[in-house]
């Protein structure tokens, strides 16, 4: 393009027996290298850093005395939240042995899991939440509900491991 | 009747703001570009409304897949890596490693193989190392090595904040017993990763 110019400009100069020069320069090549390592930085960079949820799991040799702990805890305030296979949710208020309240299946759904949340964080004072996964739940559901922790505020909770009566429970469901 | 005289336009275009914009952009990509690490292992995270950055240093990072393996890497601040290597070999005498393996072991990202394939996996070319299929780092009670590199990644650095960078349908007893070894070793503080979602309230705010 630059040369196709030149030789224009350059008959007009033979003309007037004066060669002059374009001062002109072609910058598409230059342009097609800034595009280039432009896309070249574009597709190699990790733009956003990735988020993190920060747990804090009780130490380990106060765990037994926790678990005292959780026995002296009031039935009434323990609300459980059991993580079964396929994506289901089991919930009771209490304890295994004798449920105040429950057990009933609920889902991850804005109507499911966190309506009751909610619900029960209002009516229950100083509620505690136990967070029981089964071997069948995978990992996302336990983050799932760790989340629907931080969205409804709920401060005190626990991952607490499940115990066979837990199963029985949900089994009868 | 007198010849239309068409001027001729000149095909050229000013290419000077298009370069300007180009190496804007350009300038702009290099400054702030983070070169993605060369993950041997793709996971896909589960999403959380927490919005906590990760930092770019002083990471040690557990990664477990979709099929449960386990993954450890740590980044190599300080020589982190170089020492949590001399640390390994000085635990185990047996493992001992040469320089070319020590840089091997530097330059790859996660570890994935059981100790005694370690200095095999470290011998193999970088292209080799990357197409290696890992079996992952057992963490079964009664051979969990995760719990060894955990403590000597603690000791060599001892700045460090764990991650966990698990799968989203990676099965629960495997995260379990991978925070069960972060408790015995008196980790109670990790993080895990998390993509973002929006926060149902913010969004009632609105």
């Amino acid at each position: 393009m630059a040369e196709l110019e030149q030789k224009e400009v350059g008959k007009k100069g033979n003309k007037k027996g004066r060669k002059k020069m374009s001062i002109r320069v072609d910058l598409t090549p230059m342009v097609d290298l800034g595009f280039l390592l432009v896309t070249f930085f574009m597709l190699t960079t990790t733009f956003s850093k990735p988020q993190t949820m920060e747990i804090n799991l009780p130490v380990k040799p106060k765990e037994r005395l926790k678990e005292e702990e959780q026995n002296a805890l009031k039935a009434s305030k323990a609300f459980n939240i059991i993580i079964g296979a396929n994506n289901k949710l089991y919930w009771y208020v209490g304890l295994s042995n004798e449920p105040i309240e429950g057990p009933a299946e609920t889902d991850f759904s804005v109507d499911g899991i966190r309506k009751v949340l909610q619900n029960k964080n209002n009516n229950i004072k100083e509620m505690v939440v136990l967070i029981k996964p089964t071997n069948d739940a995978n990992y996302k559901n336990v983050v799932d509900i760790l989340d629907e922790m931080n969205i409804s505020d709920i401060k005190r909770y626990a991952l607490v491991d499940i115990t066979p009566e837990d199963l029985k429970l949900i089994m009868n469901k | 009747m007198p010849k239309v005289k068409i001027p001729r336009k000149s095909t050229m275009i000013d290419m000077t703001a298009m370069t300007d914009v180009a190496f804007l952009l350009l300038t702009f990509f290099m400054l702030t570009t983070q070169f993605k690490t060369d993950e041997s292992v793709i996971v896909d995270t589960p999403s959380s409304i927490s919005e906590i950055k990760l930092p770019d240093t002083d990471i040690m990072n557990i990664t477990i897949t979709k099929d449960g393996k386990v993954f450890f890497s740590i980044d190599n601040n300080n020589f982190t890596r170089e020492k949590l290597l001399a640390r390994i070999s000085e635990k185990h005498p047996e493992l001992q490693f040469n320089d070319a393996e020590k840089k091997a072991f530097v330059i790859s990202g996660s570890i994935g193989v059981p100790l005694n394939q370690l200095k095999g996996y470290l011998d193999l070319d970088e292209v080799d190392r990357k197409a290696f299929q890992q079996p992952g780092i057992p963490v079964d009670s009664t051979n969990n090595e995760l719990a060894d590199w955990i403590m000597q990644g603690r000791l060599s650095n001892p700045g460090v904040r764990i991650t966990i960078n698990g799968d989203q349908s990676c099965p629960w007893p495997v995260v379990k017993k991978v925070m069960n070894t972060l408790q015995d070793k008196n980790v109670n503080k990790f993080n895990l990763i998390t993509d973002l979602e929006t926060d149902p309230n913010k969004l009632k705010g609105i």
